[in-house]
């Protein structure tokens, strides 16, 4: 089949999609509070105007953030998920009250599909994971550990808490967090020496870090699952060609959030100067790089903010403007629809932001 | 047009980096350069194999590498050089005319720090001996021999100099040129408007014979800077207070920031004055006074109106010329910014009372002027009715100076630390208490400029002391 012809296969099963979620949360029998509430509220009936993607990009306006932190998870409930007690999962770095997200099964059928994505010569069944980074009240944790068993295979845990990390760089308390960063790595290289790994999900400067102290390879790492932070191209073709020795680490790179799941990459190398390009989980999950002001996506290759539209029944959030901004990239016949490419918090360009060690 | 892209040199091996700076003319802002930016983990990862590099330099003896620096020095001078990794080269004319239109500097100045630099690299063993203090050569190599009949023994403090550089005098770099010579491999960030002065020279030791993998030349971030100042166990910076302070008390980094520079006349000789303003004006004025060597205050027991209303007629009247004019005095700034701040914290400072701007009557205009496609400060001399002023001790990136009335007996006390001091005296007693002060790095007794120095006397820091350290040894017979 031809890339535009999956493309657009691709785009009609979003757009059945579309259609199936907005009437899960649209329709009395299986919409959440704040939903049913909220549509009340309109002019317009998304149960009668919207039947694709199209329409949704259209008449929704931007998700709120702040109804994820000032509203009780409560209203987040579909009515069949009604007394199932649900998982609480918080954003990232964020310091006071952080954004809530919901979820049951969700991180599991996710991460399930990515398992799939990765292969066994790098990601070994039947062995074991270690998770260095954010535990804690993210669904991370638990994604990974779900990641790890889904391939036969347990996980060790070593925690940073992100918001100490970013409250000691603001603060300008540089020798702490490097204090900080060198405690976490040196619980990470205990396990290593103590333990058989094969497989790592960290961040790349925690990934830095302990190759720094460590022969990774000689320590049996033979895949590395990184997120978290800005990569640019020669980030992350340092970390390729350096951090995991050229290929004798496999080195997957990832994006996502407790809001969306996790989105898979293009494979990068000097073929495509190491620029990656991220593929959100359509259609549970589509990622789009717009311009805000006119809500159009922006041309192919150039810059825009990223925006993401969460579609499961567990949760439905529409046109979530993220604080990401991001190159859009052409589909690509293993993820036939828009990629986001080279993700940067939005401004870095203009003013310095603060990533540190996580 | 192409313009040369100036890789990142790691260990000697070029590296092109997928982020790159420009470096601008400044009246322009035409690129004539592309710098490949490297993250701070490459910088980490080269300096676990930095033994490497110390390897490659110890093959060679001092005598060897003194012979190297000599010959790099003459190709510095008067060769053609490559610029980067596409085939171009780079002609001293070619160098100098760059760097003036991305620092400034006008072509006077950058060729006398150009000659600058070659009579260090040509006078090595000269430096050596002064930072040495007579030290054999075969001392160095051998790591233990005698001196003076007792024995003495040596070793590295470090198996790399960082060095985070400025952007503003390329004569700067003639600090680091004896560490080669010392067997101790240089890890450099260089400043970001000027990259010019240290990849040339790191050309000039390759092609001179010296070992490429001596060499680590990074632009980088802040993180990369922050890192070769913590890692490579010795380090020089340069920078303003704030810096010098920050790494204030310690021993593996090495600040170079402002000189307080100053000229004292003794009250023995005030009433010559007139016989010294060339000596005042020169000190002020020389480099663009943007040195730390540059005088930034005159301190007299008497006179102070009258030397200042004097050297305000000298420097009041100069005009920015064009960058090749042999008669130029000011340089640009290559941050207007920074032109637009010092002029306005002059204003503000000028505000409170007991300053006078003795160059404004003779200046003709304002301060700060655009002129020649650029941004310059013209010269600025405060009369200040104390030390306690504001403006007494300050220091600028252009020729600034206060003249300042202290009675002879408080000088020494009022002045605080200094880089270099020209005492104007020939007053035993005053003479002695100027060798006996502990807050003068360089003293010149007589009208000597401030801004002469002593190759084979180190004015701010010794070189080997930083990179060597020595130990008591005994060997079975």
């Amino acid at each position: 089949m031809s890339i535009d012809a999956q493309v657009q296969k691709a785009a009609e099963k979003l757009d059945h999609h579309v259609a199936d979620i907005i009437k899960w949360h649209f329709s009395p029998d299986t919409g959440s509070p704040f939903w049913l509430d909220w549509a009340k509220k309109q002019t317009w009936s998304p149960l009668d105007e919207i039947s694709n993607f199209s329409d949704l990009c259209e008449k929704f306006p931007n998700f709120q953030d702040e109804w994820l932190r000032d509203l009780p998870n409560e209203v987040w409930v579909p009515k069949p998920y009604a007394g199932r007690p649900f998982n609480i999962f918080e954003t990232g770095g964020t310091t006071g009250m952080p954004k809530q997200r919901i979820g049951w099964d969700d991180f599991r059928i996710d991460y399930t599909a990515f398992s799939e994505t990765l292969d066994d010569e790098h990601f070994p069944r039947n062995h074991f994971w270690m998770m260095v980074g954010p535990t804690g009240p993210r669904r991370l944790r638990l994604a990974i550990e779900h990641l790890a068993n889904d391939r036969g295979c347990s996980c060790y845990f070593v925690d940073l808490d992100p918001r100490w990390v970013k409250r000691l760089l603001a603060n300008k308390q540089f020798d702490q967090a490097r204090a900080y960063m060198d405690h976490v790595v040196e619980q990470a290289l205990t396990i290593l020496k103590h333990r058989s790994v094969s497989a790592l999900f960290t961040t790349p400067k925690l990934l830095e870090a302990l190759a720094e102290r460590k022969d990774l390879v000689k320590a049996g790492i033979k895949g590395v699952f990184c997120g978290g932070t800005t990569m640019d191209k020669q980030y992350a073709r340092f970390l390729v060609e350096e951090v995991c020795e050229g290929g004798k680490i496999g080195f997957v790179p990832t994006y996502g959030n407790t809001l969306m799941g996790l989105a898979r990459h293009h494979p990068i190398g000097p073929e495509n100067d190491f620029s990656i390009a991220y593929y959100a989980p359509q259609p549970r999950a589509v990622l789009r790089v717009i311009n805000p002001s006119t809500n159009q996506n922006v041309p192919y290759d150039s810059w825009g903010r990223v925006e993401l539209t969460t579609l499961t029944k567990e949760f439905f959030m529409p046109r979530f403007l993220e604080r990401d901004e991001a190159l859009r990239r052409k589909p690509w016949a293993e993820a036939p629809w828009d990629g986001v490419a080279e993700v940067r918090p939005f401004g870095a360009m203009e003013k310095n932001i603060v990533e540190g060690v996580y | 047009m192409s313009i040369p892209h100036i890789p990142c040199l790691r260990l000697g091996q070029p590296y092109r980096s997928f982020n790159e700076s420009e470096v601008k003319d400044y009246r322009t802002g035409t690129a004539k350069a592309t710098l490949s930016q490297v993250n701070a983990g490459i910088i980490r990862r080269d300096l676990m194999n930095i033994g490497k590099a110390r390897e490659a330099l110890l093959k060679f003896s001092t005598r060897e590498l003194i012979e190297i620096s000599a010959k790099a020095g003459e190709l510095f001078l008067n060769t053609d050089l490559p610029l980067g990794g596409d085939g171009y080269l780079q002609s001293p004319q070619d160098y100098m005319e760059t760097l003036s239109s991305t620092s400034g500097l006008p072509h006077v100045m950058v060729r006398r720090n150009m000659e600058k630099i070659n009579y260090a690299l040509t006078h090595v063993e000269l430096i050596l001996n002064g930072l040495t203090r007579g030290i054999d050569l075969s001392v160095l190599d051998d790591g233990f021999g005698e001196q003076s009949g007792s024995p003495v023994c040596f070793y590295p403090t470090t198996e790399a100099l960082g060095l985070v550089m400025p952007s503003n005098s390329p004569a700067v770099n003639s600090l680091w040129l004896p560490s080669i010579a010392l067997k101790i491999p240089i890890i450099m960030k260089p400043g970001r408007e000027e990259p010019w002065t240290p990849y040339r020279l790191i050309q000039s030791f390759i092609a001179a014979g010296c070992p490429r993998e001596a060499f680590g030349f990074y632009p980088t971030d802040h993180e990369g800077g922050g890192d070769i100042l913590r890692l490579c166990g010795r380090a020089l910076i340069f920078g303003d207070k704030s810096t010098t302070d920050l790494y204030a008390g310690n021993p593996g980094v090495q600040v170079h920031g402002p000189g307080f520079s100053k000229i004292l006349i003794g009250e023995d000789e005030i009433e010559n004055w007139p016989d010294f303003l060339d000596v005042m004006v020169s000190s002020i004025s020389d480099n663009g006074g943007r040195s730390c060597v540059n005088a930034s205050a005159v301190i007299v027991p008497k006179y102070a109106h009258e030397i200042s209303e004097a050297l305000g007629r000298r420097l009041g009247p100069v005009m920015p010329l064009p960058a090749d004019d042999p008669n130029a005095i000011l340089s640009g700034f290559a941050n207007p910014k920074m032109g637009h701040w010092i002029d306005s914290t002059l204003e503000t400072d000028l505000l409170e009372k007991g300053a006078v701007d003795a160059t404004k009557p003779f200046r003709k205009g304002s301060r700060l002027v655009e002129a020649q496609g650029g941004t310059y400060l013209r010269p600025t001399i405060v009369h200040c009715d104390s030390m306690n002023h504001i403006l007494a001790n300050r220091e600028f990136l252009c020729p600034y100076a206060s003249v300042v009335e202290v009675p002879q007996a408080e000088m020494l006390s009022s002045i605080g630390p200094t880089l270099v001091v020209t005492a104007i005296t020939k007053n035993e007693a005053f003479k002695k208490q100027l060798l006996g002060a502990s807050n003068i790095e360089r003293l010149n007794i007589g009208p000597i400029s401030t801004m002469k120095i002593s190759w084979d006397q180190p004015h701010e820091g010794n070189m080997f002391e930083f990179l060597y350290k020595r130990r008591s040894i005994g060997m079975a017979a």
